[in-house]
């Protein structure tokens, strides 16, 4: 099995701990890691402040680059979202035939990260070593868009030593929405509030997810409030062993 | 640094004492919600509706094991009408007239506005009973008869708390849900000039009841909503929880309903699909207490003489536009605003519409020809809890970015946004992704220009300009040395 890894900008820009974790895991799992060095965004960030014909551009530029992939690894839902939900749109309005086909033949070899370790590798139990009170975090897009629906859990719970503590309002946003956290900074805020409360509650040591975008909101404000608890994407999480346990930073 | 406290940041900010629901003169989202976010109270009181009527909702969807096959029926049946839309509507006409009804047909609020004063003043009616519709509202009907001489009594118990209150809706279904109880109180002493009125909920009613009672009695002309319209019997259908609506139904000689096109069905038998979505995702109810249905004159019982004001009010701008359309499918629930987590923070108010929540961020702009409230597309974290819940599956999230794209097309052409911040960063942010190396200059570019802000703990507490933004809440973890894929190209170069 070889899986190309699309890091997406701002995992390549801000966690790249996220994406060495998801090296480490799939090889682990025996799974051959490509790495496109031509790749950069998928153009959620512009199809979503309304700019169109960009988005449509990035689009186009992450479909040609990926046309010849066995399988194409993602480790952020809104990413994968973003594609699967937005990009026949932009090619229905902006695209040609030809682009549209070759989309078509590509999204089904598109998956989330949870997605393609449950329903690609067909595995649970990574083999992972994570002795810490974890609360997951189900991003907006991985539960409504992706509906990830157990995944997630079902990987948490096989891991050793993990002991995983519910989250209350498990469906409600963290207002990171992406420009949406500095359009109506405010408002952002009052929802991110909310969510950290129920966070807090849980106890937990680390806060995780499959989307770093939330993780850096949440993280940013327990940071800010010197809560104690960290955040964590799930892939390092599912790296952790033994042997060769986690990488943490900041 | 000290972390700031959301008030202190707030506190910034100019303060608009009064709600504006005219989109019109209304500020931009971000600044209408200002006022409300340092309301606790009132935040503490939407929180708390809302999350009732959610979990009642949920609990009465669960126990429907063919939802999504009504939601699916009930799509299907809109769109169909939305896309005969005339012929349903002169069907409906027709239906209405042969039963002894007038239809008339308003371009916009202020030819439906001036339709109901005439049909007034033929009366001679210098009162009149109303009952509970945001449509009036939206076409700003009340203080427009109030300053032609026609005193506006409204007979919903929530719109009574308003009116009395001189407050705005902040939810289209549980209008008053910011009110609570003891501000009821106070509202009713003051204006029905009660002593000693307790804010016992039996003490309050009673009251409203009085209040009401001697209106449906005294007060020949009546102006109603629509739920729904039935192109094929020419009937109007409204729902209601209290019975105030069926005093009014039934006790008036004149009833004037108001009715926006798309409340259009084209069957009677299509109501069996809505009446069992409608309750359920508006108030948690199987069924709701009152579901008045009448089709013209009926000689010797009820209202001898009904008018129908068909209003498009910028509908029929919506028609035939691919994902806009399916805006018109609304039946006005409100599942979308308790679902909201924007809503929840913000309450009604802040949208600057008589529509708040999700619905009213996609369908005032639209009705307002995209030339006002162009910040409510942006109103949202595009969470899909909207569209999860919308009995007509009204794809919200779907429209609002269909709408960021017509109102992005709008302003960048402006001058004014050539230099802003948000748009110079975006065009920036498209050429630096259309090339691979570009995008590694500028991440560097950023690592540099960011580690003058970075502090000793590696975090990023205060940034300038928009990045404000986001630290005045949130710190932000300052960029790591190595990108993933430097880190990857220096693996690759090992491993050789």
């Amino acid at each position: 099995m070889r899986a190309s890894l699309f890091i997406t900008c701002y995992n390549d820009t801000l966690f790249p701990e996220t994406g060495r974790a998801v090296v480490r895991l799939l090889e682990r799992l025996g799974v051959e890691v490509e790495f496109r060095a031509d790749q950069t965004c998928c153009g959620q960030m512009h199809a979503n402040t309304g700019f169109r014909g960009e988005a449509f551009s990035q689009a186009k530029r992450l479909v040609r680059l990926y046309a010849d992939a066995e399988a194409v690894v993602i480790p952020s839902s809104s990413c994968v979202a973003m594609i699967r939900d937005q990009y026949s749109g932009l090619f229905e309005e902006l695209g040609n035939d030809a682009l549209r086909k070759e989309f078509a033949a590509l999204v089904p070899r598109i998956y989330e990260l949870s997605e393609f370790l449950v329903d690609k590798l067909g595995v649970e139990d990574v083999g992972a070593y994570f002795p810490h009170r974890v609360t997951y975090h189900a991003s907006c897009h991985g539960l409504r868009a992706l509906q990830l629906g157990e995944r997630p859990f079902r990987l948490l719970s096989k891991v050793r030593g993990l002991d995983l503590v519910p989250l209350e309002n498990l469906d409600r946003c963290c207002g990171f929405g992406g420009t949406f956290s500095v359009k109506n900074a405010e408002v952002s805020s009052a929802m991110l509030a909310v969510k950290l409360d129920d966070v807090l509650a849980t106890g937990a040591e680390f806060c995780t997810a499959l989307d770093n975008s939330c993780l850096m909101h949440m993280g940013g404000a327990l940071h800010r409030k010197n809560a104690g608890m960290r955040t964590i994407h799930m892939a390092q999480i599912l790296a952790s062993t033994e042997h060769q346990p986690v990488e943490l930073i900041g | 640094m000290r972390a700031v406290a959301e008030h202190e940041v707030l506190a910034e900010h100019e303060v608009i004492d009064r709600p504006i629901l005219d989109p019109a003169l209304a500020p931009p989202f971000p600044v209408a919600a200002l006022p409300v976010l340092r309301n606790l109270q009132l935040r503490r009181n939407v929180a708390h509706a809302i999350d009732v009527i959610q979990a009642k909702r949920a609990r009465l969807v669960a126990e429907k094991p063919d939802w999504q096959a009504l939601r699916a029926s009930a799509s299907r049946i809109k769109d169909e009408a939305l896309q005969n839309l005339g012929a349903y509507l002169e069907q409906f006409e027709a239906r209405c007239a042969a039963a002894g009804g007038t239809v008339h047909w308003a371009s916009d609020a202020a030819d439906a506005r001036r339709i109901i004063l005439e049909l007034l003043r033929e009366e001679k009616a210098d009162e009149v009973i109303k009952i509970k519709t945001m449509t009036s509202a939206e076409i700003q009907l009340n203080p427009f008869l109030e300053a032609n001489g026609v005193r506006t009594y409204e007979t919903d118990l929530a719109e009574i708390i308003l009116q009395l209150g001189e407050g705005e809706p902040s939810h289209i279904v549980v209008s008053a849900l910011h009110v609570n109880r003891s501000q009821v109180r106070e509202i009713f002493a003051r204006r029905m000039g009660i002593e000693n009125l307790s804010d016992e909920p039996e003490a309050l009613t009673a009251a409203a009841r009085n209040y009401l009672r001697q209106k449906f009695l005294s007060v020949p002309t009546a102006i109603s909503g629509a739920n729904f319209l039935i192109a094929e019997t020419g009937s109007v259908a409204v729902v209601e929880s209290e019975g105030n609506g069926r005093m009014c139904l039934t006790l008036p000689r004149t009833m004037i309903t108001l009715a926006g096109i798309e409340k259009v069905l084209p069957r009677f038998a299509d109501l069996e699909v809505m009446l069992q979505l409608l309750a359920r995702s508006a108030t948690g109810e199987r069924m709701n207490p009152y579901t008045s249905l009448w089709t013209g004159v009926t000689p010797g019982d009820g209202p001898q003489k009904f008018h129908v004001v068909l209003l498009d009010n910028g509908r029929s701008s919506i028609l035939g536009r691919k994902t806009e359309q399916q805006t018109l499918r609304c039946i006005r629930c409100a599942a979308c605003m308790n679902a909201c987590p924007v809503y929840r923070q913000t309450g009604g108010h802040a949208y600057g519409s008589v529509y708040p929540g999700p619905i009213g961020a996609i369908l005032t702009p639209q009705l307002e020809q995209m030339r006002h409230a162009q910040s409510l597309p942006f109103a949202s974290s595009l969470c899909g809890a909207c569209y999860e819940v919308c009995p007509v599956k009204i794809n919200i999230p779907e429209v609002l970015l269909e709408l960021r794209a017509r109102v992005t097309d709008q302003e960048r052409k402006q001058v004014s946004r050539f230099f802003d911040s948000l748009y110079l960063g975006l065009r920036a942010a498209n050429v630096i992704f259309s090339r691979a190396w570009l995008f590694h200059a500028a991440q560097r570019m950023g690592r540099t220009a960011l580690r003058f802000f970075t502090r000793k703990d590696g975090w990023i507490h205060a940034l300038p300009g928009i990045g404000a933004k986001w630290t005045q809440t949130r710190d932000l973890r300052g960029l790591p040395k190595q990108t993933f894929h430097d880190w990857w190209t220096d693996r690759q170069r090992r491993t050789k």
